[in-house]
């Protein structure tokens, strides 16, 4: 369940990211402090999850020899800890879907982005809850009632916009276009997700798309907007094929861990 | 015999003032004592505001998870800060909107340390160390400040302002404690911090026009001097726990004062930096203003918004 | 979380009208208007005045609240007011503030490992 473990992590850390760096730059004053509260709420979770990724490693070194071989890591001799997964990792051995690793665009790309993945994160968590994994099961409790929270936030900003002005409109309607093409990889199971299903661990994703679209239309109705009609589906980012973007966003993220080697801070 | 009124409600204030009554936001005040207190109330939410951008720089780059989400967690707090003080400078009948704009025409000023550039992790360390010490010495007097809401305002960011300076101080130990390159990276930063620190007191008391109305009002509770030199004190003692020096070889312990004697502050570099000379005062406008205007449609959809629903009840009631 | 939104006007001279009329119209680089904030502590008995925000509308106005004056504490009530609809006499109300969320200990002070000898911080 180590790749399952960090694949949960990967995404909310990027997106943590992503939305932190909104933190001093926000539309008004409230609207940055609540951007900056999801996004310490999604750094909370990747580190749980990471913890967790890293104690599985540390118990069965050898299962997972191989896995992960970025010459930074590599060098990383004693127990694993958070950040040597968050940090020591190069972009292909991130396991994040596509679609929290691009760039924050607008206001309006940002809330759809979070209304997306937060309606996702809800239905797993509320399964992972019911998880034969128990620890999985613990995180996925404490981070629901902070999921719940994002989906109830950016519907109603996805609902604002999307019948506020013309301009806010529009803005959705580009956000849309440019998001829905990524939104398809969210339900297609990695095979680690696959294994973990067969577990007992995992509810399949794929169930999920369902409602999520139902969720997604009810707030698209009320906004006035409309759901793409399907098109192709980018997928490749649980399985470390990821967008041009992840590498300049690691490099940022990484760089001090990475130019001082095994210092602590 | 207007005239005459005025007279009797100033001493009426004045009185309430040296029995530490609060004033609050409905009493009667002299035009002079709203006008200094907006002043100071705006610059300090200013101050919060812009301070947000030269830490901002480095969450994206905080070099743990834990360091990322206390620094985020921090710069948040900064913002908060900024809302409880413009809020209350808000009770003295001056909008937020009218407040920002002061700030983005360069009118309003803030507190010049944050002109200051953000170049290594380091400097993270020494913000919360140095800024936020010498800030915390300005504001806890200011908790007693004889206007409510601004006290009000005080005590909750006092509260939440020492574990600002404690998560630096943390940096800084770890960095002195670490190895060749972070102990140097770490001295770096408490070099170039220092002086603009001492400085953030603002000018010595005889080039101080308003300290002594300020006092007499109970706006301001220690002179600027007094203050600046309990922070010397203070600092001057912590930094030996960090093993390194404070970058002033006049630095020494005066038995006879009990205090320690400081060189001479670069007032010039003072002025020259409020007067918008420093090394970052237009970017640091620049983000602001940048991030107002890209804001404009968000705020503007918002009310939109709003009004839309509105209209739909009232329809909805007739 | 239970959360109440309440309007009260306590019947001063030109109160409704007042209330009425402001929400009309917005110039486009205007506030949003302003609210204030009450809260109520899981050991609180009553709601608070804590402080005061800017929303477009009450429902944003009691997210803001919970964002900017709660940080996440749970089991607390919120009601949020239009301040143009406070009517008040002279208040001199203690100030009040909240316990930073629980799991958020980076936010105490306490949360930092620092030596003992450390004064003054």
């Amino acid at each position: 369940m180590f790749l399952l473990s960090l694949q949960m992590a990967d995404d909310a850390l990027l997106l943590g990211h992503r939305n932190s760096e909104w933190t001093g730059h926000g539309p008004n004053l409230e609207q940055d402090i609540a951007i900056s509260n999801i996004a310490l709420d999604l750094i909370g979770q990747a580190r749980n999850f990471y913890q967790y990724a890293a104690f599985q490693f540390n118990e069965n070194r050898t299962a997972y020899e191989g896995l992960i071989n970025s010459p930074a890591f590599q060098q990383v001799a004693e127990n694993l800890d958070e950040d040597d997964l968050a940090y020591l990792r190069d972009a292909n051995e991130f396991r994040n879907h596509l679609l929290v690793e691009l760039n924050k665009g607008d206001w309006a790309f940002t809330i759809t982005r979070q209304f997306f993945i937060s309606l996702y994160q809800q239905h797993l968590y509320s399964d992972l809850q019911k998880s034969s994994d128990r620890q999985i099961a613990a995180i996925a409790e404490k981070s629901l009632k902070e999921v719940n929270y994002h989906v109830r936030w950016s519907g109603e900003w996805v609902i604002r916009l999307g019948d506020g002005t013309e301009e806010s409109h529009r803005r959705m309607r580009s956000a849309i276009d440019q998001l829905w093409q990524y939104t398809g990889e969210l339900f297609i199971p990695a095979d680690y997700q696959e294994k973990a299903v067969q577990l007992g661990i995992l509810v399949n994703p794929g169930t999920y798309r369902e409602s999520w679209m139902a969720k997604v239309r009810a707030a698209f109705d009320q906004a006035g907007l409309v759901i793409p009609e399907s098109g192709w589906t980018q997928k490749g980012g649980k399985q470390g094929i990821h967008t041009e973007h992840l590498g300049y966003l690691l490099a940022e993220l990484q760089y001090l861990q990475r130019s001082y080697p095994g210092s602590s801070w | 015999m207007e005239k005459q009124g005025t007279i009797q409600l100033e001493s009426v204030f004045q009185d309430r003032i040296d029995q530490d009554i609060r004033i609050e936001p409905r009493d009667w005040m002299p035009e002079k004592y709203r006008q200094t207190l907006i002043r100071q109330i705006s610059q300090h939410a200013h101050s919060e505001i812009v301070g947000m951008l030269p830490e901002g720089n480095w969450i994206t780059r905080a070099p743990s998870l834990r360091r990322k989400a206390t620094l985020i967690a921090k710069v948040q707090d900064e913002a908060g800060h900024g809302l409880y003080l413009y809020s209350a400078a808000e009770t003295l009948g001056i909008s937020r909107a009218e407040m920002i704009d002061q700030l983005h025409s360069g009118k309003a000023k803030y507190s010049s340390i944050f002109n200051y550039p953000t170049l290594s992790w380091a400097d993270i360390g020494a913000i919360g160390w140095l800024v936020d010490g010498a800030a915390i010495m300005n504001q806890v007097p200011l908790c007693r400040t004889s206007y409510g809401p601004y006290a009000r305002a005080m005590v909750r960011i006092c509260k939440e302002e020492s574990f600002h300076q404690r998560q630096g101080f943390e940096i800084l130990l770890t960095l002195s404690r670490g190895n060749k390159a972070q102990k140097a990276m770490c001295q770096d930063a408490i070099n170039r911090w220092w002086w603009p620190s001492v400085m953030m007191f603002g000018p010595s008391d005889d080039a101080s026009p308003h300290t002594a109305q300020s006092m007499a009002w109970k706006i301001k509770r220690f002179t600027n001097d007094e203050l600046r030199q309990k922070f010397v004190d203070i600092c001057a003692d912590q930094v030996k726990i960090l093993g390194m020096l404070l970058p002033d070889p006049d630095l020494k312990w005066n038995e006879a004062r009990g205090h320690f004697d400081f060189g001479p502050i670069n007032w010039e570099e003072f002025w020259q930096v409020i007067a918008g000379n420093g090394p970052c005062n237009k970017e640091r406008i620049a983000a602001r203003v940048k991030a107002h205007e890209e804001g404009a449609w968000v705020r503007e959809a918002a009310s939109a918004y709003a009004e839309k629903q509105q209209t739909k009840q009232t329809a909805a009631v007739a | 979380m239970k959360t109440y939104i309440t309007i009260q006007y306590y019947g001063d001279y030109g109160d409704r009208e007042t209330a009425k009329e402001s929400s009309g119209n917005l110039p486009s680089n205007r506030d949003w208007p302003l609210w204030e904030v009450f809260i109520r502590s899981k050991m609180g008995l009553d709601h608070k005045h804590v402080g005061s925000l800017h929303a477009a509308d009450a429902q944003m106005a009691i997210e803001n609240a919970r964002d900017v004056y709660t940080r996440r504490q749970e089991g607390i009530s919120i009601w949020v007011v239009e301040s143009k609809n406070i009517h008040a006499s002279n208040p001199d109300d203690s100030a009040s503030f909240y316990d930073p969320a629980d799991d958020k200990v980076y936010r105490h002070p306490t949360f930092y490992e620092l030596p003992d000898e450390l004064k003054a911080m």
